[in-house]
């Protein structure tokens, strides 16, 4: 199986060519330095599946700043840390069953201590027949039997974005696919893995890189730093609406009644007092805006019952 | 005689958006037979049904986080067509810069993150590895550059998101638009901060993804003759320049039309049907979207795809970047596209016809992406200050809309039926249910079918030829998937 001797440290420290100059001097000029940069590094194996999902989680982790998406994938999370990305159907090279394959060869060489993140939620109706990935002995295998046993062994589950977490749009009424959350999937298949969510539609990059590195630096959670909903206090603590820039317009009782107006938007259906997130500070895409920065309502998509909780979108709830 | 027949199957086919199984049918290396399918429903439509129409625009984005903007539009375009309103001019153009970036942040996404490591090796750790080892032609000094372009392309695609964001509050899943317009109201800032990354972007096309894509042409150019498909397009056309109500006769940057043997026609949408011969579904075959119905039954004999066959006049069309170039190309629409068309083909040796093959639709999506990009400045300087984004609207008691706009993957179409004020029904057909559609009831294989039908594959282990035919369609299976409903109790499920 080529993934057993493919990982070379040294080869990856040759190729990261970004560096080439640096790196190539360590690496030739001092030697010990090198081996020692080399084996201070800790790796920890990532399988990262999608169930039922539209990618936009993984479209927006990638959005990373710092760290860059190169440091996130190819080179180090945190300094000293390095994430191995064994599967991810989105972005890796092998496809068909070498791709699968890869996921299976590093939920058994690192039981117990590799880290399950799970995008889109499990399609759980008929015994998950509506979603598949690959297939064994010519059935196809269900993204529910993936979740089952990547999970049990994993050392922690982390939900990017709402659907995993709690089930979020495939979930919507009338829930068709019989959609859950992984805690959901979990407390039926009685599968005690810690789940730490990292709701949104899609979620912040830096939520979910801020919650990686929290492990990695600190430990897991303890339970005093996750909310009711399984999040990080650090990013879910405080109401989009407590933060707003559009606080003087309610101050002053003025509010839009019609799209493109300016105003406070609780009248067009603003859901930032039921939403718990810190996009009014933190920003979106390297900082250039977020919803209520272009006039749109906040449809409250970091939070459990999302979207139906919240429907209809623009009518004030 | 008796030959020696091998089906290969490749799921899941990673490197695309969502969850898709190819099979073919091997006989003496020869590819005779192909089965496209996809293997995840969500019932997005069932979910719409009841709900107030104005929700359907922020739903149907969550089709797809790679392309949310032609969704937003199509479905904002619908509504608008059933309220009987037109954005402003402000609305209309807003729309075509986030439509823009989210072209140009697409393509790059594509070539470089989902299709390139398809001809070169890069680096062996995950997710590199592990991979196909086979046809790695590329020498090693291009090899390097294509590694650091490919990390140069994460950036590139997030400023490119940056851009889309500054007008649709973030990306993805766009928060400015709404039916009637957008929402945003433009600020001289946001003309200044969109200019630079406009610039940045145009050069990065210019000096590095449109030689990348020749480089890689030249390199594999046997790929111009394989993947070449059915060779009838369709395109509904992209970036609105007036306010016309009536979709097929507004004016739009790249036209709406149909290619059949180099001759070029109009589109009639209501000629639109589906065919679910070889769909897990028993509900009635070759209805039209406005009017379709869905009842699932997943061991249906004979079927292999959630996906139902789009056809147009019982015609099988490939949609994409290739289908709009090469129409464009032939009427002379844009006299840009026809000059890089023309020094593409010059360059490469290669007679216009080799465009219609894998390496073409490269080149087409390449191509599309710099005149797109160019456009966006353009764009940017129309935004008027101080004026109206978005018009209002009454929600009436019972209505139709049709939506049709081209998403970066290709032709899109929502339609809508509205009845007691809320939606009674929503269909959505998207360009991969054309493009990756299974084999309609006259038996005619899909276009990626076709595609790969006739193509060699030495090594049965290593069907990379078919992974790159695939790929060169730019698949987006989230967004194809959408379209059934629930299913009744089913015991048992299996591949037939």
């Amino acid at each position: 199986m080529a993934w057993n001797n493919t990982i070379s440290r040294r080869d990856f420290m040759r190729w990261a060519a970004a560096a080439p100059a640096a790196l190539a001097t360590v690496d030739e000029f001092l030697p010990k330095l090198a081996a020692a940069l080399q084996e201070a590094i800790k790796e920890y194996p990532i399988i990262w599946l999608q169930a039922s999902t539209c990618s936009g989680c993984s479209v927006s982790v990638i959005n990373t700043i710092h760290p860059s998406i190169k440091n996130v994938i190819l080179e180090q999370v945190l300094p000293g840390h390095q994430l191995i990305l064994s599967y991810h159907g989105t972005l890796m090279a092998a496809t068909g069953s070498l791709s699968v394959d890869a996921a299976r060869a590093t939920a058994a060489k690192f039981k117990g201590k590799y880290v399950l993140v799970v995008e889109g939620a499990i399609p759980t109706k008929q015994n998950g027949v509506y979603g598949s990935v690959g297939e064994e002995h010519e059935r196809p295998i269900t993204m529910l039997h993936w979740v089952d046993s990547f999970g049990r062994d994993a050392m922690a589950v982390l939900t990017v974005g709402t659907c995993a977490a709690y089930g979020g749009l495939p979930a919507a009424e009338p829930n068709p696919t019989g959609c859950q959350g992984v805690s959901d999937v979990f407390k039926t298949l009685n599968i005690a893995t810690p789940v730490i969510n990292i709701p949104g539609c899609p979620p912040h990059p830096d939520w979910f890189i801020g919650t990686v590195a929290k492990i990695l630096l600190y430990g897991m959670p303890k339970p005093n730093e996750l909310d009711e909903d399984g999040r990080l206090k650090l990013f879910y603590a405080r109401s989009i609406h407590n933060r707003c820039i559009n606080r003087d317009y309610l101050d002053d009782g003025i509010f839009a009644t019609k799209f493109g107006e300016e105003g406070c938007l609780l009248e067009l259906g603003c859901k930032g007092p039921f939403t718990y997130a810190d996009c009014p500070i933190r920003l979106w895409n390297s900082n250039v805006s977020w919803c209520i920065g272009a006039g749109a309502p906040c449809i409250g998509c970091t939070e459990r019952g999302f979207p139906d909780a919240h429907s209809p979108i623009y009518q004030r709830r | 005689m008796k030959t020696l027949r091998k089906k290969i199957v490749i799921d899941p086919m990673t490197r695309i958006e969502g969850h898709l199984k190819i099979e073919a049918t091997v006989d003496n290396k020869v590819v005779v037979d192909a089965r496209s399918g996809a293997t995840l429903y969500r019932g997005f439509e069932q979910i719409l049904v009841g709900r107030n129409p104005l929700d359907a625009v922020q739903i149907t984005q969550r089709f797809c986080g790679v392309c949310p903007i032609p969704h937003a539009i199509a479905s904002a375009q619908a509504l608008e067509n059933a309220f009987g309103i037109m954005p402003p001019d402000n609305g209309r153009i807003i729309r075509n810069i986030m439509q823009a970036a989210n072209y140009v942040q697409s393509h790059i996404l594509h070539f470089y993150h989902l299709a390139s490591l398809d001809y070169f090796r890069g680096p062996d750790v995950p997710p590199f590895v592990p991979r196909y080892e086979a046809d790695y032609r590329v020498p090693p000094s291009v090899h390097d550059d294509l590694v650091n372009h490919y990390i140069l392309a994460y950036q590139m695609r997030l400023k490119a998101h940056e851009l889309c964001a500054i007008w649709s509050g973030k990306m993805p899943h766009a928060a400015s638009i709404v039916p009637g317009g957008v929402t945003i109201i433009p600020r001289l800032d946001n003309i200044t901060t969109s200019l630079w990354r406009v610039k940045e972007l145009t050069d990065f096309i210019d000096k590095v993804y449109l030689n990348d894509v020749l480089t890689i042409a030249e390199i594999y150019r046997d790929y111009f003759q394989i993947g070449t498909g059915c060779k009838n397009f369709l395109a509904y056309g992209l970036f609105d320049l007036d306010n016309e109500p009536d979709v097929t006769k507004r004016k739009r940057f790249f036209p709406m039309g149909r290619m059949t043997n180099g001759k070029v026609d109009p589109i009639d949408p209501s000629k639109i049907t589906e065919d679910v011969k070889s769909s897990w579904y028993d509900s009635p075959s070759h209805l039209r979207p406005g009017n379709g119905e869905t009842v699932p039954n997943p061991t249906k004999r004979g079927a292999y795809s959630w996906l139902k066959s789009p056809r147009y006049d019982n015609g099988v069309y490939e949609v994409g970047p290739l289908a709009r170039m090469a129409m464009v190309y032939e009427t002379k629409s844009n006299p840009k596209v026809v000059q890089l068309v023309n020094e593409t083909l010059k360059k490469l040796q290669v007679d216009p016809e080799s465009l219609y093959s894998v390496m073409g639709r490269h080149l087409a999506r390449a191509i599309e992406c710099k005149v797109v990009a160019d456009e966006i400045a353009n764009m940017v300087m129309q935004v008027k200050l101080e004026e109206p984004v978005c018009t209002g609207h009454t929600i009436p008691d019972s209505a139709q809309g049709i939506g049709l706009w081209c998403a970066a993957r290709g032709a899109l179409g929502h339609w809508v039926d509205i009845k007691n004020g809320v939606i009674a029904k929503y269909q959505a057909v998207v360009p991969t249910t054309w493009n990756a559609s299974p084999k309609d009831d006259k038996g005619q294989p899909g276009p990626i079918e076709q595609a790969m039908i006739g193509t060699v594959v030495e090594d049965t282990e290593n069907p990379f030829a078919l992974a790159r035919i695939v790929r060169s369609f730019d698949p987006c299976i989230a967004c194809a998937v959408h379209i059934l409903e629930p299913g009744k109790e089913v015991k048992e499920f299996r591949f037939v």
